[in-house]
């Protein structure tokens, strides 16, 4: 996994709410067999038409939007736990994504896979879409030591929780598996007072 | 101290904890084909077996055909992908109900149906609707595919412990209501995102008067309100329903697992974060109308005026539907019968019980997507098969089918699917379709009539 420490970037404004997985890489894109690739297909249904050729009004085919950072709407990432969301987001280049809400299971995918999830209130989401409404070349600053989020143009800043274990597995690049395999003995041994039925 | 069943269970499954995150002791780990080959190939990385085989089973579901099950799969990706997990099952030792076995089926509707999932267990797997697995007492929920390969690495998985909610439904179901009917319901009241950080218990006599079938339903969309799973304590119809089934304990083992079994439940006087009450004679036959969950309303009631909110008008012109309307009477093109929400044998005989002897209306298609080969071949010993025949709905072969549009299974752009499952995203049902969830008998009705029905109006 990537580190991830300090990030200064512009940032793509997604203001839908409930945006769920399928939307981000819907189903019929999940038949790969490797984690790579996703990003091609990264909202795939608001981002082309039926035919293949990109929908004029839609974000991302929007040369004015772009970065590594995407603002979205309240409540991202619900419904199915398709780690291949989280997968297609880094794929295209995002390594933060912003809310004022997330579904649990995305985050822990997005966190998994070295994308930090910033939860924010509704009003500071609010400042940020009109930062960028303002200005779409607007910058934004993630540091992730500080746990702040500024943005640029305004010296806005905010700040933002993130467990201690996490955030050092992020700026350090560490998986949890590494992690839970140095615990092996601990298992093992829990395993065996465990009673089964 | 009085504790939740919920942290009770969590409690005994801790190994150790690190700066407030837990590492989770998980008892049975379900895969399936979608989810798990990329945790595999970190496994093979590695150069790290399977931790505890015996505790991990497989099953191809999401990405399969739902007719000539004999045959290969045509469609190459999906081929090479359920081919894959029969390989990584062979190689590192997992046993795999793999396309066309006789216990093949959607994961969630086999755990139960072999005894594999018992009170008290922690489950996972990489699919969010493990939640279903609550009915019986257990912490079950879906994790990502990073986590998949943890539970395979170490039988573990870190954790923080999401909060506890109690949802009590009290009262007696009026006629036509059904289980899928309380948990639309419930989520129509907390909204798509209002369960979220939380660990549901469902309890009331609303609830505990409930069969498995239709509480692995309820427990099963807990997630569709954000929730990571629900639970129900367990009680003699939970081990009624496990007595005798293939990998239920037997005659000792049997005593011994009961009498671990009959303390689960929450304390008197124990103390969850969130309390919520409903009544069930408020609860009345639902169908949703938007494109989450939470977009949902009694058949008799009209689409909520919402002013100035741009997604809820975004899903209602996906859905070309108005605000103040009222779906009774509404045109429908298309029935899906299944998933891992309502795919169960008691869904299939209430849908046969309803439709024998009427036949359904000429443009509509009528899909019946068995939960497993078990129900399948139940279904067709108590001649359900031919009530179906008769009535033009198609019995296929089990699997995921419409319920995620992943194989041919798919609901055309623009046209409307009244579905037993579990969601009703843009696209979810294919790209451009149009769902709306319900209950499998208000999904038999419509198929009749070829229009949405209140069913109270059309039982007696």
């Amino acid at each position: 996994m990537r580190p991830l420490n300090n990030i200064k970037s512009t940032a793509v404004p997604l203001p839908i709410e409930d945006v769920d997985t399928d939307q981000i890489i819907p189903a019929r894109f999940l038949k790969a067999l490797t984690r790579e690739g996703f990003g091609d297909n990264l909202f795939r249904d608001w981002r082309y038409n039926n035919d293949n050729t990109p929908v004029d009004n839609f974000v991302l085919n929007n040369d004015l939007y772009s970065g590594e950072i995407l603002i979205a709407g309240n409540n991202f990432g619900c419904g199915s736990s398709r780690e291949h969301a989280a997968w297609a987001l880094g794929d295209y280049g995002f390594r933060v994504v912003v809310s004022s809400f997330f579904a649990d299971i995305f985050k822990g995918n997005a966190l998994n896979n070295g994308i930090l999830p910033i939860q924010l209130t509704a009003d500071e989401l609010d400042s940020i879409f009109k930062a960028i409404e303002k200005n779409p070349k607007c910058k934004f600053e993630v540091d992730l030591k500080e746990q702040s989020f500024t943005v640029m143009d305004t010296e806005e800043a905010f700040s933002f929780e993130i467990g201690s274990y996490k955030k050092m597995c992020l700026q350090n690049g560490y998986d949890d598996i590494d992690y839970l395999i140095s615990q092996k003995d601990k298992i093992e041994a829990f395993e065996n007072l465990q009673i089964m039925y | 101290m009085q504790k939740t069943l919920f942290d009770k269970l969590w409690e005994s499954h801790i190994v150790d904890s690190i700066d407030g995150t837990d590492i989770l002791y998980i008892d049975q780990h379900f895969i399936h084909e979608v989810t798990s080959p990329q945790a595999f190939d970190g496994l093979r990385r590695r150069g790290i077996p399977v931790m505890r085989t015996h505790k991990t089973l497989g099953t191809a579901d999401h990405n399969v055909p739902t007719i000539n099950q004999h045959l290969p799969i045509s469609e190459p990706m999906s081929r090479a992908q359920v081919n894959k997990l029969t390989q990584n099952c062979d190689e590192f030792g997992v046993e795999l109900y793999q396309l066309g076995h006789e216990k093949n089926g959607i994961v969630h509707i086999i755990g139960p149906e072999l005894g594999v999932t018992k009170p008290g267990m922690t489950i996972v797997c990489g699919d969010s609707h493990t939640s279903t697995h609550g009915a019986f007492g257990c912490i079950a929920f879906g994790i990502g595919t990073s986590q998949v390969e943890q539970t395979l690495a170490t039988q573990c998985i870190l954790m923080n412990r999401p909060k506890t909610m109690r949802i009590t439904v009290d009262g007696k179901l009026s006629k036509g209501v059904y289980a899928k009917d309380i948990i639309l319901y419930i989520i129509s009241k907390l909204t798509a995102a209002g369960g979220t950080g939380y660990f549901i218990e469902y309890a009331g006599s609303a609830i505990t008067s409930l069969s498995m079938e239709a509480r692995m339903t309820i427990c099963n969309m807990s997630i569709e309100m954000g929730a990571r799973g629900g639970m129900i304590a367990p009680d003699e119809t939970t081990f009624d329903y496990i007595k005798g089934r293939e990998r239920a304990p037997q005659d000792e083992a049997w005593e011994k697992a009961m009498g671990y079994w009959q303390t689960l439940k929450s304390d008197d006087g124990a103390v969850f974060d969130r309390e919520e009450h409903f009544d069930a004679s408020d609860i009345a036959p639902m169908v949703t109308y938007g494109t989450n969950p939470g977009m949902g309303i009694k058949i008799d009631a009209s689409i909520p005026e919402v002013e100035n909110i741009e997604s809820f008008d975004k899903s209602l012109s996906y859905m070309n539907f108005q605000k103040g309307q009222s779906l009774l009477g509404h045109k429908i093109q298309h029935v899906f019968i299944g998933s891992c929400t309502n795919a169960r044998i008691e869904d299939l005989r209430i849908v046969a019980d309803f439709v024998k002897g009427k036949r359904k209306a000429d443009d509509v298609s009528v899909m019946i997507v068995p939960g497993s080969k078990q129900v399948e071949a139940q279904a067709k010993e108590e001649g359900l098969d031919q009530i179906f025949e008769e009535a033009g709905f198609e019995l296929r072969e089990p699997g995921c089918s419409a319920c995620l549009g992943m194989n041919e299974d798919k609901v055309p752009a623009g046209e409307y699917c009244i579905s037993t499952s579990n969601r009703n995203f843009e696209g979810r049902q294919g790209p451009g379709a149009r769902t709306i969830l319900a209950s499998p008998l208000m999904a038999a009705a419509a198929a009749v009539s070829g229009r949405i029905e209140d069913v109270r109006e059309l039982i007696h």
